[in-house]
């Protein structure tokens, strides 16, 4: 496995409810934990790569204005949005400029505020990620399409809604130790009661996924500063090296979709052509974010990648394998569940988590053994696109 | 006819394939068909993905398929507030897929995923042009 670009500085705002700041003052948050992580100046920056999904920003094309604010001019600065999935997107298309020769240092930045429209609103855009020309007039949004997934593979599967909660719970156990997530509750069984109508997780949003499976919105941001061999080592005592890096995109229509018992194709797409790169089965993967918008969505990515068998997911919940201590620990900083879902953040705090647990600074998070090899899964859409990016020492 | 008046509400004004309301209003849904290579869509497309014509026909949708899967909207986006609770699904004809809403007269306890059903137009109240999933 090549040791051609490395990650050499990581940050994260707070993800919150209504940040009290624009989005430029957002986006500085964590440039800053990142450039201070990396111990290195505006100067050292070739590029700029910005990610959000635009439709939440009032800012016509951002990257320039952020690029700007970060002090990053008159270095090349570049736009890059796959909904969910941007940051991570950005960091493919920082890791092929760096690859490539064109730039030796490039700063990625995701960023969110979502706080500035109402749920409702959010919602009917979220739903516009999808396909607004013959999907949308039914009335459609994030979670009555991560539904259907649901509905049919409980129906195939044998997943239960015990096991869906039992997802949740595993992500409030770590979200509330996580000082940057927004919801830092525990989650008990008691809170999915829905014979007691103060059960805050029970009622219903898309049946049969309800309150406590969705994730929260939140805004945030997150900053994943890459470099070539030769200035990593050079910044870097502890260089985060890109083993793999595979993506890959699916129909946005449901009605071209493959069988939806077997969860989401560009899952399995984007960790195949991953670990192919890398030289890597699931076996060595030490740790590891999946895309936890819902509950039913990890137990999918479970699968997509290989970390259980296809429809065998629920057995890693079931058997606590995905704990701290676990076989394949998973989501240990709350995930999207706990962490929050600032959209175009999301998949550089990942990154943050999986960087942190590979130098052994994770804090309360940190998986125990020291953790060699982690990877982050980062879907786009309801699985219309999917990044899937393996790091290693 | 434009493409608005497709949907509860559309976020499309114009489109080659805005004829399928038309056919919508004679009770038909149909997809599209490319009259060189054959391959055949559903939602209908002007353009042929497999062989890159812009010759397509229209044919009519399979009468007889099985629920893949559904949901239950128990809220909605901005503008479908008042139709909730509403539920919708996936229709597998076998070559071909449909996405739609299911009849409000199925009894949300009667869907099963699996079960045979079948589509049909529907005309709203206020005008606007769908069609929706019903038990075959």
């Amino acid at each position: 496995m090549a040791k051609d670009v490395a990650v050499i500085g990581v940050g994260q705002s707070s993800f919150v409810r209504g940040y009290e700041g624009s989005i430029r003052e957002l986006a500085f948050e964590a440039f800053r934990e990142a450039m201070q992580d990396a111990g290195i100046t505006q100067k050292d920056v070739d590029a700029s790569i910005f990610c959000s999904a635009p439709e939440y920003d009032k800012q016509r094309s951002p990257a320039g204005v952020l690029a700007e604010y970060m002090g990053l001019i008159p270095q090349p600065t570049f736009y890059i949005e796959t909904v969910c999935s941007s940051s991570s997107s950005g960091v493919k298309v920082a890791y092929s400029m760096i690859k490539a020769g064109l730039h030796d240092v490039v700063v990625v930045l995701g960023f969110q505020k979502m706080s500035e429209i109402t749920s409702a609103e959010s919602q009917e855009r979220m739903g516009r990620g999808a396909d607004i020309q013959w999907e949308a007039p039914f009335g459609t949004m994030m979670p009555a399409y991560y539904a259907l997934y649901a509905q049919a593979y409980m129906a195939k599967n044998a997943l239960t809604h015990d096991d869906l909660m039992n997802v949740r719970i595993k992500s409030g156990t770590y979200g509330q130790t996580n000082e940057r997530a927004v919801y830092r509750k525990g989650v008990k069984a008691a809170d999915f009661d829905a014979s007691n109508p103060d059960a805050r997780m029970a009622s219903p949003v898309a049946w049969p996924l309800r309150v406590g499976d969705a994730c929260a919105n939140a805004d945030g941001s997150s900053c994943v500063i890459l470099a070539n061999a030769e200035k990593a080592k050079a910044f870097s005592k502890k260089p985060i090296w890109i083993l793999g890096i595979g993506a890959a995109s699916e129909a946005v229509n449901m009605a071209a979709r493959p069988d939806f018992a077997k969860g989401l194709s560009v899952g399995y797409g984007a960790a195949a052509e991953a670990y192919k790169m890398a030289g890597l089965t699931p076996k060595d993967i030490k740790v590891a974010e999946v895309h936890d918008c819902f509950t039913i969505a990890e137990i999918m990515a479970y699968e997509g990648l290989g970390f259980a068998p296809m429809g065998e997911g629920k057995q890693l919940i079931r058997e606590k394998a995905t704990y701290k201590e676990g076989r394949i620990p998973v989501n240990v900083d709350g995930g999207l569940l706990s962490k929050g879902h600032p959209i175009g953040a999301t998949g550089g705090s990942q990154i943050r988590t999986i960087v942190l647990q590979l130098r052994d600074e994770a804090g309360s998070m940190q998986v125990p053994g020291s953790p060699g090899i982690g990877l982050v899964h980062n879907v786009g859409g309801v699985g219309l696109y999917g990044n899937v990016t393996i790091f290693g020492r | 006819m434009g493409f608005e008046k497709f949907g509860r509400k559309s976020f499309t004004g114009v489109t080659k394939t805005s004829k399928f309301v038309d056919l919508l209003t004679e009770g038909k849904v149909e997809g599209t068909v490319c009259k060189k290579c054959g391959a055949k869509y559903f939602p209908p497309r002007a353009d042929c993905a497999s062989c890159l014509s812009k010759d397509m026909d229209w044919f009519e949708m399979p009468k007889k398929g099985k629920l893949e899967t559904f949901t239950v909207a128990s809220y909605a986006p901005f503008g479908f507030e008042k139709d909730c609770p509403y539920t919708m699904g996936v229709v597998d004809f076998g070559e071909l897929k449909l996405f739609a809403r299911l009849a409000k007269e199925l009894k949300t306890e009667d869907v099963k995923v699996g079960m045979d059903v079948t589509v049909k137009t529907l005309q709203y109240e206020d005008g606007q042009m769908s069609f929706e999933i019903t038990k075959a």
